[in-house]
């Protein structure tokens, strides 16, 4: 009876120091939102002479009004034009080139598919100099569509990876019955192979989305005018502008974020699922 | 008989042919855009060139000497290989620890798990400008908070002794809630009967973490780890924006000083001989780690 109360006491205990270390790291996580929000809705000098983590005077929505009547929307016209474009390039060669890795049998099939995979640990520097080079021979240097093509192809292996290992789950029944009647591979992946295989095409374009909605390299190399560059680098290019005014810096950084932010609560878990695609096969 | 072999061959000089169209889109991007660039690289450390004139002149593996006794560049490596090893031995440990408090909790926790997840959200630019604010000499966080207590003003990213360490934690904010998701997926493909058995069998939930649960995470654990070693030595976005590799040279980077050299510096000859020795010492620690943990495996 006495161990029993012990180990109740014990299991208390341990519950309560979980809890404060939970509630510290809640903390750690929360207060650089508090930072940049709070001080994002202040003047320029009353950061500075209140301190940081005072509630404003006044709620000032200035740096708001100023940031979104200036170039802001043009950076983001251009972020969701090279998703949108990036993502339904990648998602269907994806599914075409996983489709006969994960169903048919051929001599190639495990060597191919090991090298795609492989592909995953390349570092996009080495490739930096070179994409710049092809970029300013074809005249696509300082324009979105310069992104489109590192982007897709560094999307590539982890996409065919995880749709690889999708669709050989797929039964493969309605296939066989489907080839019986006649049906080529053409028709079985468009008819068939494709549409089921949509909760992971959903998963991957979140994945791939959110990545590619936050990629800085390739967009700082290839582009250089305001009006070509993508959300990542206007807050690089207001900083510039703004260097001083931290609460102008922290409204940019706030709208930067609040898209993402809206999705997650929207696509909560299917969003959690999704940024965590790549390694939860592996 | 014969007729069937025939058939059979048909087919497969049909299911070849259909391979082919269906793998060429991803063949042809991945060569144009991944292992064309990889070779021209190698080409382009063999010359002096500034990346923009055509001209060009050859000087063979000069760039590569030059590497071989760059301080600058072995020292960026060990700032990789730091960063390497404190993510590992940080946020792995924080996230299984969320992980595992999530797991117990249920869904009561659910708060909890909203919260910790927003800094993934963020993109490391974001996050870079954020913490380039957040945590300045001036009107920081650190420094607000060392304030209340009494203490003066930190400063954490112009000392070249605490940048590093400070970029570190900054990277293990970011990158906590990554390994906390992952190991909850992990630990929904434990059972639920085990940890029924386990209980019922009296076992505490410290016993049933440290008995049952921690050994039938460690192959996610090996990947996680494996993960956050190679996301480690290429990392870049982060870091430039928030110390652009200083004070001095103690943020540098191996990426970092790949692109100075290359588009601040204009010495793209040698700024591809840095992305080279960064692609062979990436490959190579890639590789021998995946030996280890597979013949760990087969033991």
């Amino acid at each position: 009876m006495d161990s029993m109360k012990n180990s109740k006491a014990k299991s208390i205990v341990s519950w309560i120091v979980a809890f404060i270390f939970a509630i510290l790291w809640l903390i750690v996580s929360f207060l650089p939102f508090v930072f940049m929000v709070l001080n994002s809705f202040k003047d320029k000098f009353e950061m500075l002479v209140k301190g940081v983590f005072v509630l404003p005077d006044t709620w000032y929505p200035t740096n708001y009004i100023e940031v979104l009547t200036g170039s802001f929307w043009s950076y983001m016209l251009n972020s969701i034009i090279v998703v949108a474009i990036s993502l339904c390039l990648l998602l269907f060669i994806s599914a075409c080139a996983s489709y006969p890795l994960a169903r048919f049998r051929f001599r190639l099939n495990k060597p191919i598919y090991g090298v795609i995979v492989a592909c995953m640990s390349i570092p996009i520097h080495i490739t930096l100099i070179p994409v710049f080079k092809m970029s300013t021979y074809t005249g696509l240097y300082d324009s979105i569509w310069a992104l489109i093509g590192p982007y897709v192809a560094f999307a590539i292996p982890i996409s065919v990876f995880i749709l690889t290992s999708f669709m050989q789950e797929i039964p493969r029944e309605i296939e066989e019955s489907a080839e019986i009647d006649g049906c080529s591979k053409y028709r079985m992946f468009f008819s068939i192979i494709l549409p089921l295989s949509k909760p992971g095409l959903s998963t991957l374009a979140i994945y791939n989305g959110v990545n590619m909605w936050n990629e800085f390299s390739f967009a700082y190399t290839l582009t250089q005018t305001a009006e070509k560059q993508t959300l990542p680098l206007a807050i690089w290019q207001f900083q510039g502008q703004y260097s001083m005014n931290t609460p102008m810096i922290m409204a940019v950084l706030t709208l930067t974020v609040l898209p993402m932010i809206i999705m997650f609560i929207v696509f909560q878990d299917k969003l959690v699922k999704g940024m965590t695609a790549g390694a939860v096969k592996g | 008989m014969q007729n069937n072999s025939m058939l059979k061959k048909r087919r497969q000089s049909e299911v070849r042919k259909a391979s082919a169209i269906f793998l060429a889109p991803v063949a042809i991007l991945l060569l144009v855009f991944i292992a064309y660039p990889i070779l021209d690289s190698f080409n382009i450390s063999l010359y002096k060139w500034n990346g923009i004139t055509t001209d060009r002149q050859f000087i063979g593996i000069d760039n590569w000497k030059t590497l071989f006794l760059d301080r600058s560049f072995w020292f960026a490596f060990r700032n990789n290989v730091v960063i390497m090893v404190l993510s590992i031995a940080v946020q792995l440990p924080i996230g299984l620890a969320l992980a595992t408090f999530l797991d117990f909790g249920g869904k009561k926790l659910n708060g909890f798990k909203v919260i910790w997840f927003i800094p993934l959200l963020m993109s490391s630019v974001a996050i870079g400008f954020l913490f380039r604010y957040a945590l300045a000499t001036n009107g920081g966080i650190i420094s607000t908070v060392s304030s209340w207590f009494g203490g003066g003003n930190i400063d954490l990213l112009g000392d070249p002794n605490k940048a590093l360490l400070t970029v570190i934690a900054v990277i293990c904010w970011q990158f906590v809630p990554f390994y906390m998701v992952y190991f909850m997926a992990a630990y929904t493909n434990i059972s639920y009967d085990i940890y029924e058995a386990s209980r019922i069998d009296g076992a505490s939930r410290g016993q049933y973490f440290w008995r049952i649960a921690l050994p039938l995470l460690v192959p996610s654990i090996k990947s996680a780890a494996i993960l956050s070693m190679v996301g480690s030595l290429k990392y870049f976005d982060l870091i430039y924006v928030m110390t652009g590799g200083g004070p001095g040279t103690s943020t540098e980077l191996m990426a970092t000083y790949m692109y100075k050299n290359s588009f601040k510096n204009l010495n793209m000859g040698y700024g591809s001989t840095v992305a080279c020795g960064m692609f062979i010492l990436i490959s190579l620690i890639a590789l021998v780690t995946m030996r280890l943990i597979n013949s760990g495996k087969e033991k």
